[in-house]
């Protein structure tokens, strides 16, 4: 102990200004706070990119704080009826669905063939790169890129809405496969099974809930995309009506009811799948 | 498990599936969808995709345009995810049971949050869009106030998850609340939030081509311009330029993922 | 007068379940003592009560003369720095550098924009820096917390108690997560604070012949009531047999 009183000054890290460094200095620390640097950066920078066309801030501001009071306090229909509303409300909650059931079917699917330990490695690598590429696609691009080809309607949104359900549900899908007990594989592949049993009675019991689940939060995911599809590339349900009330006829009382219907679903979706999450995924969340 | 056990649950599995089914259906028919006519769309689709999706040369004229609408939508995206993060520490850090003030504040935070959450980012840019017109503020707004809903919830977790026990030490030491953020309960989940805000931005870039084309910015409003004149081959670089950032983008976060976490 | 009066101490989380029932002991400057029982014995909570990291429910905790229950935010923070804390875990910020965490210690005497900054002043880093070089940690001052041992962990969680320059230091079960080489490490290191430096040590521990060993003075605590209090030596199988009850075979062995 007395020894150490000697080497301590030697161990002293200091800065150019001789006072003593308490930092670490490592790499973790230096991207850190390099890409903490670097954001703040581009966010000044962006702030002289941007195309300030016709924008006068005072009367923006007041008009928007106006239109918000508008639409909040004193939401109300006018141009379709209350019935008309729910059915639209069920329009994107049917598109939203079909989006993620198909999506579920496909993806359950690739995501055999992307798992780890059902697959080969090179099966896998292939259908990860895959769902990469198809994830950078903004799904509105592949709506309207469908609707070309099958023109505007429900088939090009669910088509279109497919491509990102099937990617994230790919992921989610093949991570709890690859999460199977590999001793319930091993001992089915012992018993001379084939790859399709092993499958059916080992991989997709033990992974049943788990898929349900997540296929439920993208259900969650798909109900906001299918709003956005109605409003952004005319796919009509409640999205659609919401940009017509506020793009053709600048109705804030029925932007207003639109909005609250849209936050009354999202809310009841999100409750419902925080309690799943909580239910299904709390052990995997600590881990 | 036992074979009565064993009956329930594939009760319980045929229940789920027809149910499913019923809304499967239900769904078909309140959208008009037809299963049938979607199965056959998609070689069509593929086939025009592959005849027309096509780079020319005369398209790459456009390039210079089209990289610098690109730029001002991945500088958007950026500029309101690093704005939302800054807003969102801050509620994060009311509504976290670690570090909350008190109750009033916490429920007012995650009712902040719930509510710019929930209403789709499409709702906010046409709300905005009626009082500040079609110019980069509009978008960079409506993805502002998406994103601050997504991060706080994403903040409290991470705040939460992080270590409470060394909260108790510095308490111990006699540390006000502000030592205490900012000494341990910061560092601790700072990576993970870093890494939400790099998450926001690769989604941000996506949202903002959507966002694009009801604001009337960045590149979605130019696609969005060739895609109605049927220039499709502009259509095709596009949706390349958009595909490469974001992979682009991607890879970098992943990288720095990689490290920090 | 004593460095520390407890009077009629109770604690209760709800009406049903009293953690602490009418604690009553003193405690001189300089003495080392430790609390011993079965765990939901109390240990714990008595220990928080007396900085208060659990509020007071009943009776006096008198610190250095001043009443601990009735303090204020600002008073507190004050007791708070005159008392040491070392922790089962160690709760380490586990990012940060060792001398950083040492540093930690130092925010009860800082104002809030000193500490936010991060300000140190170069003795304060220097007798961060004496401490590690005690404790025989020094050489890995500029590592991250989390790739230490849990000995050194534990090391360095002394250090940032002792650089409060605190009167007392409360040890809520230091050695319970550490195998028997490190646990004697950090208890001859906590034995030499006291003898070396003065400082009174409360320590909480689930081992008797530990305790035993260490101790001047041995507490036992059993369903939030004292049923012991006295010089180790005085600590005999009977009176073990009363603080642990059947228990008592399973726990010596530990």
């Amino acid at each position: 102990m007395e020894s150490n009183q000697l080497t301590v000054p030697v161990l002293i890290k200091r800065k150019r200004n001789g006072r003593i460094n308490i930092r670490s200095g490592n790499k973790v620390d230096i991207v850190i706070k390099s890409t903490i640097w670097i954001l703040a950066l581009l966010t000044v920078m962006a702030f002289f990119f941007f195309d300030y066309t016709g924008l006068q801030w005072e009367r923006a501001i007041t008009e928007t704080a106006y239109n918000l009071k508008v639409m909040f306090l004193e939401p109300a229909l006018s141009h379709f009826s209350f019935s008309e509303a729910i059915h639209q409300v069920g329009i994107t909650l049917g598109l939203g669905f079909l989006a993620t059931i198909l999506g579920a079917i496909i993806a359950f699917f690739l995501a055999l063939m992307a798992a780890e330990n059902l697959s080969k490695p090179i099966v896998s690598k292939i259908v990860r790169m895959l769902v990469a590429y198809i994830r950078a696609v903004p799904t509105v691009l592949w709506v309207l890129i469908f609707a070309i080809a099958a023109g505007l309607g429900s088939e090009a949104a669910v088509l279109g809405m497919l491509f990102h359900s099937v990617a994230y549900l790919v992921k989610a899908f093949s991570e709890s496969f690859e999460e199977v007990n590999p001793g319930i594989i091993e001992a089915l592949r012992a018993t001379g099974s084939s790859w399709w049993h092993i499958v059916i009675h080992g991989v997709v019991p033990s992974t049943f809930t788990y898929m349900l689940s997540w296929t439920f939060l993208r259900f969650e995911i798909n109900f906001s995309v299918a709003v956005a599809m109605g409003a952004a590339a005319g796919a009509g349900g409640i999205g659609f009506e919401l940009f017509m009330a506020s793009g053709f006829y600048f109705d804030l009382r029925e932007v207003g009811f639109i909005t609250y219907a849209i936050l009354a679903i999202a809310v009841v979706l999100e409750i419902m799948s925080t309690r799943l999450k909580n239910r299904y995924f709390s052990n995997s969340a600590n881990a | 498990m036992n074979e009565k056990k064993m009956r329930q649950n594939k009760l319980q599995i045929t229940i789920i599936f027809i149910v499913i089914l019923l809304i499967t259906y239900l769904s078909a028919a309140i959208t008009n969808f037809n299963f049938l006519d979607s199965v056959l769309t998609i070689p069509e689709a593929i086939g025009w995709m592959v005849s027309n999706l096509m780079i020319t040369s005369e398209t790459l004229d456009r390039m210079p345009s089209i990289m610098d609408k690109l730029l001002e939508t991945v500088f958007m995206s950026i500029a309101a995810t690093t704005f939302a993060a800054v807003i969102s520490l801050f509620l994060a850090l009311l509504g976290s049971q670690t570090t909350k003030v008190n109750n009033f504040f916490s429920v007012l935070a995650r009712f902040i949050a719930s509510f710019s959450r929930n209403i789709p980012v499409v709702a906010w840019s046409l709300i905005l869009l009626i009082s500040f017109g079609q110019n980069s503020m509009t978008g960079f707004l409506a993805l502002f106030v998406g994103t601050l809903g997504f991060l706080t919830r994403a903040f409290i977790e991470s705040i939460d998850e992080a270590n409470q026990s060394s909260v108790e030490a510095l308490t111990a030491t006699g540390a006000t609340y502000f030592h205490i953020v900012n000494k341990a309960v910061i560092p601790q989940s700072l990576p993970q939030m870093l890494s939400w805000i790099l998450f926001m931005v690769e989604t941000n870039i996506r949202s903002a081509t959507l966002v694009g084309i009801l604001t009337g910015t960045g590149i979605g409003a130019m696609f969005d311009l060739y895609y109605k004149s049927m220039n499709y081959q502009v259509v095709a670089l596009i949706t390349i330029t958009i595909v490469v950032t974001v992979i682009l983008i991607e890879l970098l976060s992943n990288q720095i993922r990689r490290v920090i976490l | 007068m004593s460095l520390l009066q407890v009077e009629g101490l109770g604690k209760y989380y709800n009406q049903q379940t009293k953690v602490l029932k009418d604690i009553n002991f003193e405690v001189e400057s300089g003495e080392f003592i430790s609390i011993i029982g079965p765990s939901g014995a109390g240990k714990s909570s008595l220990l928080r009560c007396i900085n208060r990291m659990v509020d007071i429910s009943e009776g006096h905790v008198v610190f250095d003369g001043e009443d601990v229950g009735s303090m204020k935010k600002s008073e507190l923070r004050r007791l708070r720095t005159n008392i040491g804390m070392i922790f089962q875990h160690y709760n380490l910020v586990p990012r940060l550098t060792v001398i950083e965490n040492v540093l930690h210690g130092r925010f009860g005497y800082k104002s809030t924009l000193q500490g936010v900054l991060g300000r140190f002043t170069e003795d304060e880093k220097e007798k961060a820096f004496e401490l590690l070089g005690k404790l025989g940690i020094a050489d890995h001052a500029y590592k991250r917390c989390d790739q230490l041992s849990g000995g050194q962990q534990q090391r360095v969680g002394i250090c940032r108690a002792l650089i409060q320059e605190p009167k007392l230091i409360l040890c809520d079960e230091p050695i319970a997560s550490l195998d028997p080489n490190s646990s004697k490490i950090i208890m001859d290191y906590l034995r030499k604070i006291t003898n070396e430096m003065g400082i009174t040590c409360l320590v909480n521990l689930h081992q008797v012949d530990v305790a035993k060993e260490y101790a001047d003075r041995i507490i036992g605590l059993n369903k939030g009531e004292i049923v012991f209090d006295g010089p180790s030596n005085m600590l005999y199988e009977d009176r073990i047999e009363s603080i642990y009850g059947i228990q008592k075979r399973e726990l010596i062995t530990v």
